[in-house]
């Protein structure tokens, strides 16, 4: 576990390259700033400022080498390195309100992006024209889009959105694919099809963060009202949803077919693992470095200055937080092994700082934790 | 000056109201949902059986009706109870509860605290430390973000 404090400023979101060697983040203003990894400290190596607003998602696609940026100035752009500059291009993406999150497909030959107009842009490249079009999924969404996570057949998207619900579409698009095979979510898929809708019925909160697994067919959300829900495609429609004790989370990832890694507003990310024949979802575990808690007996004044400031005499001096993260975490991202055998994941939250995690050096040190 | 500036009338128009784009809850049909039994709740706390008379003023929670009639007696109700409870046994009945009733008892207290009646605060704050033990932040996040609550 390490802990690199890039700023003081909240890190919105960031991204990582293919071989891990550079992040790209936004430190809660129009730029994306570059880090390089050199030895052990982190470089700056490039500023990207072409947004009027603030960045709210970005991607880096892996393969092609390409990050594309969305912000509140309604604007998404895509950023290719020419002779080692980073050139930007407009895309329009039509919407009347911010852009909260983007993603880049599987196959990197599209993207898409959640907004405040209640609309998902998907956006593929139409090398006629040479520019970016895009396509909007309206219907039935009811609020701001808050979180996309692309299925690995390249063509389902799910998205949490703030009317309280998760729902996965198709972003087939005919210019740019084939027809997709049938999968456990459905089997005809035109563009803006609803193919599952998941969660409101008078409950829930806003769904803050979603995520296929790695063979993409259970799906997991993190939700407003503390919740952690998964359903699983193959074993009908009725997700198994766990009420957790904590402050709501804001991110959620699978790491392994089972386990899903979430983090939120307690500062440290939790383990859930869902049991697929049982169709339940566990709490796995705390998944921080635990402090070295000192023994040491309490005085008497102490214990009286303890009841005058804080109403209990007890010697739980919680004076700073434990975790390592100092804010809410706001991203988790896989760093290695893919959603299905994650060994490394990394978190960035408003304290400014990323963490990297180690998944066997955390399996060693919490031991009644498993990741299955 | 041909326009009419002395009404104040429009300052009183809720512009929301007009907003095509305005969320609306799904209707869920809870007209039948009456609140917990009186009778037998009331019966149960003059046996003394505490414990039974808790389960029983948490069923039927009036969650989705809109009638605030039932909604007001329903709170009454489980003020009773709680009330009826030794401080010693609040614990035990907090433990007695799952996941769910915690998280409705959790919704009560916080309805109590909206009308603070002599000795209710005093009782609910008992109950809410306990429950609070119990159900951890996360309860009192899902009582702040439901959006029918009792």
């Amino acid at each position: 576990m390490s802990l690199h404090q890039f700023l003081l400023e909240p890190i919105t979101c960031h991204a990582w390259n293919r071989d891990r060697t550079q992040i790209a983040i936004s430190p809660n203003n129009h730029e994306v700033h570059i880090y390089q990894k050199s030895g052990n400290q982190w470089v700056k190596s490039h500023e990207l400022k072409e947004h009027n607003g603030h960045i709210t998602g970005i991607d880096w696609a892996p393969k092609s080498d390409r990050i594309v940026t969305c912000g509140a100035d309604r604007n998404a752009y895509v950023w290719s390195l020419k002779d080692g500059v980073w050139k930007p291009t407009l895309v329009i993406l039509r919407i009347n309100r911010a852009a909260t999150f983007v993603k880049w497909s599987p196959l990197e030959n599209k993207f898409a992006v959640g907004s405040g107009a209640r609309l998902i842009s998907v956006c593929y490249f139409e090398s006629d024209n040479d520019w970016w079009v895009s396509k909007h999924i309206k219907k039935p969404i009811r609020s701001t889009v808050l979180s996309l996570d692309w299925h690995p057949n390249n063509v389902l998207l799910a998205a949490g959105s703030c009317d309280f619900k998760c729902r996965v579409f198709s972003a087939y698009i005919k210019e740019v694919e084939e027809k997709p095979g049938p999968t456990p979510w459905g089997s005809k898929m035109p563009f803006g099809a609803v193919l599952a809708e998941f969660g409101g019925a008078g409950g829930g909160g806003w769904v803050h963060s979603v995520s296929f697994s790695s063979s993409g067919n259970r799906l997991a959300w993190v939700s407003h009202d503390s919740t952690v829900t998964v359903v699983d495609g193959t074993k009908g429609s009725t997700p198994s949803q766990l009420k957790t004790e904590f402050l709501p989370l804001l991110s959620v990832l699978f790491i392994s077919e089972n386990s899903v890694v979430a983090a939120g507003h307690d500062c440290y990310p939790v383990l859930f693992v869902y049991d697929g024949t049982k169709g339940s979802v566990t709490f796995g575990g705390k998944l921080d470095v635990p402090k070295q808690t000192s023994q040491r007996g309490i005085s008497a004044r102490e214990r009286f200055q303890n009841l005058d400031r804080r109403a209990t005499s007890s010697e739980t001096t919680e004076q700073g937080l434990e975790s390592l993260h100092k804010n809410s975490i706001s991203q988790i991202s896989v760093l290695e092994g893919g959603k299905s055998k994650c060994s490394t994941f990394c978190t960035t939250g408003m304290d400014g700082g990323m963490v990297t995690w180690d998944v066997k050096s955390l399996e060693s040190a919490l031991k009644d934790l498993k990741i299955v | 000056m041909s326009k009419n500036t002395v009404s104040n009338r429009f300052r009183t128009v809720d512009v929301d109201e007009y907003d095509e784009n305005k969320f609306v809850d799904e209707e869920d049909g809870g007209e039948n949902q009456l609140g917990p039994d009186e009778a037998e709740v009331d019966s149960l706390i003059r046996q003394g059986n505490l414990m039974e008379a808790l389960q029983a003023v948490l069923k039927n929670p009036p969650i989705n009706t809109k009638n605030q009639n039932v909604k007001d007696c329903a709170e009454g109700l489980v003020l009773k109870v709680l009330s009826a409870f030794k401080s010693s046994d609040v614990d035990k009945g907090v433990q007695s509860l799952d996941k769910n009733g915690v998280d409705l008892l959790m919704k009560y207290i916080y309805k109590g605290f909206e009308t603070p009646s002599d000795n209710s605060s005093a009782v609910l704050l008992q109950w809410h430390e306990k429950a609070l033990s119990a159900g951890g932040l996360g309860c009192i996040v899902r009582v702040l973000t439901a959006r029918k609550t009792v």
